[in-house]
């Protein structure tokens, strides 16, 4: 009786494991990674991927949505796990580059050259998200980093658009005076800060500088890498930044700008579709909201016309079903391109010609600025291999805090940088 | 059964005796979970300790010791590591002390004595991560519960820049610690001084001790064992510290509220150094293990 049992029991268990290792042959299924978590993002990707699984009935397209930080744990422990999603969002770059390196990303440049669909996508943003000349994955928007700020506010204080570093200061000192937080800035992401002083750097040093001390002929702890320092220093000195800023988060950056209670912000071309999703009306600042370029430091080798920036956009993991190439090029043309366009999301395009849907004149800056940039750098953490991006951020976390002087900052990126040669 | 094992059977039998056999059947699974689980991740770790590795492709970088060299020479770790034996020693020395002191005086019977208890009891049962993001709120500069409330009351407190300072942010998370954790050592002192036996401090009383006295001499003696067991649970816990940090900041402004553990996860998983993580958790590992071995040494030679 007992061995009778038992011999059931053992059947069952073969025949359930063996059920689990079946492979459906009859649909395929898309893991899909985004971190747009505000409602209306949301509704906008599902929106597309159910017009997608609607044409092609076998494809199941599973969203996971999870807000930015825990998005950049959770993938990275997803790729330690040797295990990616099909498609995920990626910002291209020194990261990718390395999921490229270990062999966890899909070669898509055959599947995308085959119909031409390559010649579609201007080449500048395309080469972000490639590696060593392979494609493995595409940017749905391209922009540039400059500051946001409060039209009235300027206004209402006789401030111009700044031209120049000093003008800033001036600005800032003024603003300050009538009783107005400057700046806002999300100091404990670390990341918002970071853009200060790259900027500063790309202002202070140009291509030349970081082309040097990136194919190390010459180094981070550089004369212009160490002026930027000494000049965001200037800046932290007239302490500029709201009540706490250390210790706040993007959002709370956002949330300060979009409900007047900052002047303003350094930050990408999300910056607007940010502070709108910030307010109660979901409005933000409306016409209110201006746009300038990062300013000019005098006697730097930059230009005021170079930008630094970056793009978001999809990578496709290894495992990556065919249907996933499909999708992505479901995304990026046609009507659906320009849904997304005119969809919350604020995309400056990478679809060629697509440039004459932008409507907002703020966005339409933006994209002019970075079709125009001689010299377009990608946000360092993005750029630098990730233990060098991180350290770019502690160094500049350090500048805002007091706790580190120009000098130490660009040293501590320097050693990190010789460690990961 | 006839030959009922006696204390000493199994061991003195031999290993093969029927007994032991038995035993050893029992033990197989438990013994395979834990070589599995515990033993085996250990060794793993050890192994990639020794290697620069990022986690993705093949280990072929050895370095040997080289990562505990560089774990001692980062200032940052210096920071959590003495973060870690702050929060011991705080916690020995303000925490514990209160829960005892509270306990003293609600262990006895009144009225409401167990409502008291369900009160302080209260924060333990929170998450970490509720409790952090909680207390996130309550600290926040713009629209916290110090912008409203505080100022009015406590003047001093309105610029007081708790999470948003490198020299406030450590004690402003110690002090949510403090607040979650003392109820589980409140707790286990009432549970130990209910087990005093009434008629010892009858008869204290009758000879005529005043409270000092009797606490001093009577009641807290006769605690020890609880004490031991709480300041116990207080050091290994502290050594783990992660969920509420990471709640309140990450450990930020400038690495000034980072432990251990937030450590090893960001420079081990974050900057994809899983070689070097490893190491940090091996140092994690041995330091814990070390101060619970001279711990249990120097209590169990006090006979408890």
């Amino acid at each position: 009786m007992k061995k009778i049992l038992f011999m059931t029991l053992l059947a069952l268990l073969l025949v359930s494991t063996g059920s689990c290792t079946k492979k459906e042959s009859d649909g395929v299924t898309i893991s899909f990674w985004h971190l747009d978590t505000a409602d209306e993002f949301k509704a906008t990707w599902q929106k597309k991927a159910d017009a997608f699984m609607k044409l092609n009935p076998h494809v199941k397209i599973e969203i996971t949505i999870l807000e930015n930080e825990a998005f950049k744990q959770k993938i990275a422990t997803m790729m330690q796990s040797g295990n990616p999603p099909d498609l995920f969002r990626s910002w291209g770059g020194g990261v990718m580059n390395m999921y490229a390196e270990s062999g966890l990303l899909r070669d898509i440049t055959k599947d995308l050259k085959k119909d031409g669909f390559i010649d579609t996508i201007a080449e500048g943003p395309l080469g972000v998200y490639s590696y060593k000349g392979k494609v493995y994955g595409m940017p749905y928007t391209m922009g540039a980093v400059g500051l946001w700020y409060n039209k009235k506010m300027f206004k209402d204080n006789g401030i111009e658009p700044f031209q120049t570093w000093d003008d800033l200061i001036a600005g800032c000192k003024k603003l300050k005076a009538a009783g107005i937080t400057p700046i806002a800035l999300g100091g404990n992401d670390k990341w918002p800060g970071h853009f200060w002083w790259v900027y500063l750097a790309v202002r202070t040093g140009g291509k030349d500088a970081f082309d040097k001390a990136y194919g190390r002929s010459g180094s981070f702890s550089d004369q212009p890498f160490v002026e930027a320092g000494r000049l965001l220093k200037q800046l932290v000195e007239i302490e500029p930044f709201q009540k706490g800023f250390l210790g706040a988060t993007y959002t709370d950056q956002s949330t300060l700008v979009a409900n007047g209670k900052a002047a303003m912000e350094l930050m990408g071309q999300w910056a607007p579709s940010v502070q709108a999703q910030n307010t109660d009306d979901k409005k933000g600042l409306g016409d209110d909201l201006g746009f300038m370029p990062f300013p000019a430091v005098s006697g730097g080798a930059g230009k005021i016309t170079d930008a630094m920036g970056g793009g978001d956009g999809f990578a496709v993991g290894k495992n990556a079903p065919d249907e996933t190439i499909e999708f992505l090029k479901f995304l990026m043309s046609g009507d659906n391109y320009k849904d997304l366009m005119n969809s919350p999301i604020s995309i400056l395009p990478t679809v060629k010609g697509a440039e004459k849907y932008i409507t907002d004149p703020q966005e339409k800056a933006v994209a002019e600025m970075t079709a125009k940039a001689e010299y377009y750098q990608l946000y360092y953490d993005q750029y630098l291999p990730p233990a060098v991006g991180e350290v770019v951020k502690d160094a500049t976390q350090g500048l805002f805090a007091g706790t580190k002087t120009p000098e130490e900052a660009a040293a501590m990126i320097e050693k990190a940088m010789q460690e990961e040669n | 059964m006839k030959n009922k094992p006696t204390k000493t059977g199994y061991f003195s039998k031999g290993f093969f005796s029927k007994n032991s056999l038995t035993a050893f059947c029992f033990l197989i699974v438990p013994l395979a979970v834990y070589t599995i689980f515990v033993i085996y991740p250990i060794l793993q770790a050890v192994w990639f300790s020794m290697f620069k590795w990022n986690g993705l492709g093949p280990m072929n970088n050895f370095i040997g010791v080289d990562n505990f060299f560089k774990i001692f020479s980062d200032p940052v770790f210096r920071i959590a590591i003495g973060n870690n034996f702050k929060i011991v020693f705080l916690s020995l020395f303000f925490q514990l002390p209160l829960a005892l002191f509270i306990a003293l005086i609600i262990a006895r019977k009144f009225r409401g004595a167990v409502v008291y208890r369900a009160i302080f009891f209260l924060p333990y049962i929170l998450s970490e991560v509720i409790a952090g993001v909680l207390w996130s709120f309550i600290y926040n500069p713009q629209y916290g519960i110090q912008n409203t409330a505080l100022t009015d009351i406590i003047p001093f407190l309105a610029d007081f820049p708790f999470l948003s300072s490198p020299s406030t942010v450590f004690y402003s998370i110690f002090f949510v610690m403090i607040w979650k954790y003392f109820g589980l050592h409140m707790v286990l002192y009432i549970a130990g001084l209910q087990n005093i036996p009434q008629e010892i401090e009858e008869a204290a009383r009758l000879d005529g001790v005043n409270w000092w006295q009797m606490n001093r001499y009577i009641i807290l003696p006769l605690l020890k064992p609880t004490i031991y067991l709480s300041v116990f649970f207080s050091i290994v816990g502290s050594f783990q510290t992660f969920d509420i940090v990471w709640a309140m900041g990450k450990g930020e402004p400038v690495h000034a509220a980072e432990t251990m553990v937030t450590y090893m996860y960001k420079f081990g998983f974050q900057r994809f150094q899983l070689g070097y993580g490893s190491a940090v958790a091996i140092v994690i590992f041995i330091i814990t293990l070390g101060v619970g071995m001279f711990y249990q040494k120097i209590t169990a030679s006090k006979d408890i």
